[in-house]
């Protein structure tokens, strides 16, 4: 049997989606800047999406940037409003749980003279809006939250904290990474009081190398990518009509029948836990003493006493379960994860911790192998811990 | 959620005589269509000179009350709190809770005003109103009471439930749409024409839209600009039947045979014929045309006389005194502006002669159009024949 459980890292694109990219590729091939009819019905694919996606959003058409991914669209947000606001101001805050790429871009500008304040959160990953708005000063321009952590799941109160920023000044611009939140929440910036937000097509069953960035009407923000103009000079370059098409596709299954969607997850999730909860060393980060619907409905994080995270994770690996340590992201790397040590877990703990993550894919059945696996596994591995 | 419930306020409806009864029955059907693409369910009843819309679920707000704001007719929308019971301590204890939830700060003057639906109510209006300030008085000191020019007036309803409101969202004003008749819009896919189909529908007429397209002269391009610019119009003006009339032949035809710089003049003149045939057709009573005084050589007062001349309908010009800027601000307002400035070429501009007439006369262009004599009934009819029928809906 075969569990993958890394819908986090990726997820397996619908079929749909892969029918539409293929019909972008061999009958309607044409550059949607071509003056004629090809480029024309390639177009239609890019105006689809792109109308399927302001709806999600209840926003505008001309609000939506096509880029080639989640990392392009929080560097474009950071980068791109930095440079255009930095008369204004030269502050931009975040949390210390960012992923890197939020993070990396703001080293970046932080080498470029602007200041950066990084704030904390608790054990279950939640920011501490006070911490937040004492942080807001005269020259703060941009403040970057992650709607949904990668790694724990943890979620933050962006209504909240949309309107607390903009009850202070209504002038900075509010950017959320929703990386791993679109398509597991509705999302919608207005009301949420959002500025900018950015959106990965491979984490909602769409394909790699796609993704866009949410810029709410009249901000100011200078374009990250410079060409022939495309998608009106705010990113050049032919856009990507095969990633877009799949992508607008994976929107629309996505948020059909969501409510169900969701709750099928969060049953998952509950499940899983409860499972797990039964296993002895096992601890469930990021859901202590708050309901499970305020953390994300697809991630569970577990840290394993006195296992390697990396060795259970090959282990898994042969039995057919598919996991990350930390987040698949920064794995290349060998540094700590920055999420866990934010939420306070000590070095064990952050070298014994997995993490796995569902999709509307997922079947119980799964979970029962994945349990059963660990159940088997564990007694095992601890035998054999280095001293 | 904090208001249950819209009261919707109309204005120039309110001084129409017998037949005010359609104004406002137009105006519930206009907002219940507009209702039914918001999430949430709605009832809209007319009670007492006035609509309510009371959500039955949980809906969504903002959404709710853009909709509202894009329906002509309306002057403004005040959102309103239902309290269930209209017992005093009650509705007291309900109001200061309203005030405390919709006003951060609370230095500001008001006043309240009182409605009984229920005469029999312990309490006269003029007692509601001074209790209740009384009320409000106690509870928030940094408010002051001010008759005669409030910052804020708080109106209590009091009927079989009560209703609390006195935040007012300015809407459109204009007539519903439907009331005022119907018209044939000529769009281009500039500036002007959009904002002249958004301000005739403004006074409650419904628009259908002709537009003239050229291929290979105009490209497909410009064919879905103009779908996009109807599409924002539709959102105002409810859903617009387009007719694309292919114009290339009778534009080749006037090129051949016709002086050049009178050439934009006798298509325009064939343009509004072509308009008018199919007005007819479709029950419309009037042309409408972006036009505007002097803004090109078309335009003049003299080539407009001589357009006007080829048909029998009444042409109207809503921003024909405008300046451009001012159509540039409603365009820019309604969305289209940015469609507009989308660089295709349009029918008009493919051939326009280096030096158009500004001043032609109609003898003149009479005695060239006697060249045409030949063949352009044929085209004609070949081009209201081969007309090509788009329903074009809000987006969204």
């Amino acid at each position: 049997m075969e569990a993958y459980l890394d819908n986090a890292a990726t997820t397996k694109p619908f079929p749909e989606v892969s029918v539409i990219m293929q019909e972008t590729m061999e009958v309607n091939y044409g550059n949607p800047s071509s003056m004629h009819q090809k480029g024309i019905d390639a177009e239609k694919y890019i105006r689809n999406a792109r109308h399927i996606i302001a709806k999600s959003l209840k926003a505008e058409e001309k609000e939506i940037i096509f880029t080639s991914g989640g990392t392009e669209a929080n560097n474009q947000a950071l980068i791109g409003t930095a440079l255009a606001n930095k008369r204004k101001g030269k502050h931009i805050i975040t949390t210390k749980m960012e992923h890197a790429s939020v993070y990396n871009p703001l080293l970046f500008l932080e080498s470029q003279g602007f200041r950066i304040s990084f704030i904390s959160v608790d054990q279950n990953g939640k920011i501490d809006i006070n911490e937040l708005l004492n942080e807001i000063c005269d020259d703060t321009i941009l403040i970057s939250i992650m709607y949904v952590n990668n790694e724990i799941g943890a979620v933050q109160d962006i209504e909240k904290i949309g309107s607390l920023i903009k009850g202070k000044n209504k002038d900075i611009l509010f950017h959320v990474d929703a990386i791993q939140a679109y398509g597991k929440f509705n999302i919608y910036p207005k009301r949420l009081h959002i500025d900018l937000l950015s959106v990965s097509g491979h984490k909602i069953h769409g394909p790699k190398g796609i993704g866009f960035l949410y810029v709410k009407d009249k901000t100011k923000i200078f374009p990250y990518i410079y060409g022939g103009g495309q998608q009106n000079g705010m990113r050049s370059g032919t856009e990507n009509v095969p990633g877009i098409a799949g992508m607008g596709k994976a929107v629309e299954q996505i948020y059909e029948d969501h409510p169900k969607k969701q709750e099928t997850l969060y049953q998952l999730k509950k499940y899983f836990i409860e499972q797990l909860q039964k296993i002895d060393g096992t601890f469930v980060n990021g859901i202590s003493e708050i309901p499970l619907k305020e953390t994300a409905p697809h991630i569970v994080s577990v840290t394993f006493d006195g296992i390697r995270s990396e060795v259970l994770l090959h282990a898994l690996e042969e039995k057919g379960v598919y996991v990350s340590s930390g987040s698949a992201c920064s794995s290349n790397h060998p540094a700590l994860s920055g999420t866990l040590q934010a939420i306070g877990l000590n070095k064990n703990a952050l070298e014994s911790t997995l993490r796995f993550s569902f999709s509307i894919n997922t079947t119980t059945e799964e979970l029962d192998y994945t349990i059963a696996s660990l159940q088997e596994l564990l007694p095992v591995l601890r035998k054999y811990i280095r001293r | 959620m904090l208001y249950k419930a819209f009261l919707i306020k109309y204005a120039e409806i309110g001084i129409k005589g017998k037949n005010r009864y359609i104004f406002e029955n137009a105006l519930c059907s206009q907002i219940k269509t507009a209702l039914s693409k918001v999430e949430g369910s709605f009832h809209v009843t007319k009670e007492m000179g006035r609509i309510y819309v009371e959500a039955l679920e949980e809906y969504d707000y903002e959404e709710t009350v853009d909709a509202l704001k894009c329906i002509f007719g309306i002057i403004a929308i005040c959102p309103v709190k239902i309290v269930e019971s209209t017992e005093w301590d009650t509705i007291a204890k309900e109001t200061t809770e309203y005030i405390e939830k919709v006003y951060s700060t609370r230095e500001f003057t008001f006043k309240v005003a009182a409605k009984r639906g229920n005469k029999n109510y312990p309490k006269t209006s003029p007692q509601i109103c001074m209790d209740m300030g009384e009320v409000i008085l106690n509870t928030f000191p940094e408010m002051k009471v001010d008759i005669h020019n409030p910052d804020v007036v708080i109106t209590i309803e009091i009927r079989s439930k009560t209703y609390i409101y006195s935040v007012i969202i300015p809407g459109l004003g204009g007539l519903p749409v439907g009331t005022g008749g119907k018209a044939m819009v000529l769009l281009s896919g500039g500036i002007d024409s959009p904002v002249s189909s958004y301000m005739i529908a403004k006074r409650g007429v419904q628009v259908e839209a002709v537009y003239f397209h050229a291929p290979p002269y105009t490209s497909e391009r410009a064919k879905q600009k103009v779908i996009d610019l109807a599409s924002k119009v539709a959102k105002y003006a409810g859903t617009i039947k387009l007719h694309v009339v292919n114009f290339t032949d009778i534009q080749m035809y006037i090129y051949d045979q016709c002086p050049h710089d009178q050439l934009t003049i006798i298509m325009k003149r064939y343009m509004v014929k072509i308009a008018e045939t199919l007005a007819e057709k479709d029950g419309c009573m009037g042309l409408v045309t972006g036009e505007s005084i002097g803004q090109v050589a078309s335009q003049t007062m003299q080539s407009m006389a001589v357009i006007e001349e080829a048909c029998n309908m009444p042409i109207y010009r809503p921003v024909i005194a405008f300046d451009k800027q001012d159509i540039v601000n409603i365009a820019d307002k309604i969305g289209t502006y940015e469609i507009s400035i989308q660089p295709y070429e349009d029918c008009c501009t493919t051939f326009v002669a280096k030096h158009p007439v500004t001043k032609p006369t109609l003898t003149s262009i009479l005695k060239s159009e006697v060249h045409l004599e030949e063949k352009i009934e044929e085209l004609y009819q070949k081009a209201i024949d081969t007309v090509e029928v788009i329903l074009v809906e809000a987006n969204n």
